[in-house]
């Protein structure tokens, strides 16, 4: 008897321990791919231990079934069909949706009280669920939409009116969340779910594309927090140590990524977008580059075909054109031309920490060939000829040298040492920090318009013609 | 202990160990780790299925509910298996760049 009580919890605390050796796995390159499995199977550990503890009547599986089954199957097919370039706004989409799901538990007991009406514990846990679920659904959906291109940054969002919008919006959230405990169902717990939303809106949308890695981040561990609140809410304590994890791990990863792009969080969350003298929504200006040099895919192919040592700087630019097989192709040519081809990765490249690794992973470049910054950097010198591919800030010799440059201080590739530097873009336009880059000045870069694939593919047939690599294929 | 005190040494120790799980992390495995995490975020499906359970056949519940366990189950599953499509590509490329070098 004793032993079946005992049983549930056993489940549980096996469950624990997997997730926490889960996620410590998945920080080791050579563990990663298990650890995840050994973290799904510890959920679905959790599951079956919650399962078998509460009675179910008929009827609450046919609803288990129902949303199980919509939602399993949207995730599956998601999960299938989404393409590699878009793994940020997946993530950020995700994210959203566990809000989401914390959200709609405490508005389920918040106003149908389950378990007759809340305590105090349960009305705080209700509350922070509300809030926090809220956030980062709204947050979720806003920093998704940004990075789809779906939502522009708003003018007022640039001024210090949003600041003035999100306190007031703060404000409201906090009447609500003070007047709720008294009524429950009433108008508070309204106020405070569309406060909250509007808030998380109100707060994401103003920061600027280079720092959204930071806020998925942020959101993430978010997630984490209104799942721990849920635990709370309807008493379980397994849910309460995996949401504090996510939690914690989370708010870690975050500062990880601020500590590589130099930025503070505080500078992230409150400063706006990077460089706010930029104009706002003018993506295409090209004033106030003087000393342009553009020239033809030939003359650029004419470059690596001499070259001894070429170095990719692949970034977003690379993710929007799906180029990583186009680059995979033209580096192999030139490998089999005996020239030397290495990837430099900015910790920060694309729109997330990692992001290029995965693209260029999955166009099959070799591993040894990706080299991080601070290995990379020391070769420059040595490098005759530097391609970037759609990166822009990363590559901006201001952070630097110019102090009042909003970059400056971000550790960044320094591509100006090489001999020859090549960018690859589709306009002069700013980066997504919004600000000049000084590199496109230097004598020794060259600019190459296009998008990053079709300006590949004419570097590759410009090889082929000039009868490159033959030799090795034939 | 009262239930409320042991809830919070729970989310105590539960933060502190988070904060320990990942010290050190290669930034190629950042993206997959956050994607990790965001899976696990999804254990909210153990509040959905409570409160389903709970119901006590309340319709408004078990729609809230059911909604609620989609929403997170959509996290879970999509998670983990975009998770896994990731570090697939990083362990094929770890045994081809093996072979040739």
């Amino acid at each position: 008897m004793a032993g079946l009580d005992l049983l549930p919890a056993v489940i549980d605390l096996v469950a624990v321990l997997l997730l926490a050796l889960g996620i410590k796995g998945l920080s080791k390159v050579s563990t990663a791919r298990s650890a995840n499995g050994l973290a799904a199977l510890a959920m679905g550990l959790a599951v079956l231990g919650l399962l078998i503890q509460q009675p179910l009547s008929p009827q609450a599986w046919l609803w288990i079934a129902v949303g199980t089954a919509v939602g399993g199957l949207l995730g599956l097919v998601t999960a299938q069909r989404v393409p590699m370039t878009a793994m940020p706004e997946t993530v950020a989409l995700f994210n959203g949706c566990g809000g989401m799901a914390s959200l709609l538990v405490a508005l389920g007991v918040a106003l149908y009280g389950p378990g007759g009406t809340p305590g105090l514990v349960e009305q705080v846990s209700i509350v922070i669920s509300v809030f926090v679920g809220a956030i980062t659904f709204s947050g979720s959906i806003a920093a998704m939409g940004k990075l789809q291109g779906w939502i522009d940054t708003p003018g007022w969002t640039q001024s210090s009116l949003r600041h003035g919008v999100n306190i007031a919006l703060a404000v409201a959230c906090l009447a609500g969340a003070v007047a709720l405990p008294g009524a429950m169902a009433g108008f508070p717990l309204w106020l405070l779910v569309v406060a909250s939303s509007l808030l998380g809106i109100g707060v994401t949308l103003p920061i600027g594309g280079a720092d959204m890695p930071v806020v998925i981040s942020l959101l993430n561990s978010y997630s984490g927090v209104a799942a721990a609140a849920a635990g709370f809410v309807v008493g379980s304590q397994l849910l309460i140590v995996a949401g504090a994890m996510v939690g914690a791990a989370g708010l870690i990863l975050t500062q990880v990524m601020c500590t590589a792009m130099n930025r503070s969080l505080v500078s992230v969350l409150f400063g706006g977008a990077l460089g706010g003298a930029a104009p706002v929504g003018g993506g295409g200006e090209e004033a106030g580059y003087t000393r342009i040099t553009s020239c033809s895919a030939e003359e650029c192919a004419l470059a690596l075909e001499a070259a001894e040592r070429v170095v990719f700087v692949p970034g977003y630019g690379l993710a929007v054109a799906q180029a990583q097989h186009a680059l995979r192709e033209l580096s192999k040519l030139l490998e089999a031309h005996g020239v030397g081809v290495t990837y430099a990765i900015h910790p920060v490249a694309g729109r997330m920490p990692g992001h290029m690794n995965v693209l260029l992973a999955e166009a099959d470049v070799p591993y040894e060939q990706l080299l991080e910054m601070d290995t990379i950097n020391p070769e420059f010198p040595r490098t005759d000829v530097v391609i970037v591919l759609g990166a822009n800030d990363v590559v901006n010799p201001d952070a630097k040298t110019d102090s009042t440059s909003p970059l400056y201080g971000m550790p960044v590739l320094e591509v100006d040492q090489a001999r020859q530097v090549f960018v690859v873009k589709r306009s002069l336009g700013a980066g997504y920090a919004g600000i000049k880059n000084a590199l496109f000045e230097l004598p020794q870069t060259a600019m190459v318009f296009g998008d990053a694939k079709s300006v590949l593919n004419g570097l590759l047939s410009e090889l082929r013609s000039m009868g490159v690599g033959k030799k090795v294929a034939a | 202990m009262s239930a409320l005190t042991q809830a919070l040494w729970v989310l105590l120790l539960g933060s502190l160990l988070g904060l320990e799980l990942i010290g050190k992390v290669p930034p190629t495995l950042h993206t997959p780790l956050m994607s990790g995490a965001n899976a696990i975020s999804g254990i909210t499906v153990l509040a959905s299925l409570t409160l389903i359970a709970q119901a006590n056949g309340q319709l408004p519940l078990l729609v809230l509910g059911s909604l609620s366990l989609g929403f997170a189950l959509f996290n879970v599953v999509g998670g983990f298996l975009v998770t896994d499509r990731m570090l697939a590509m990083f362990s094929r490329k770890k045994t081809r760049s093996g072979g040739a070098g």
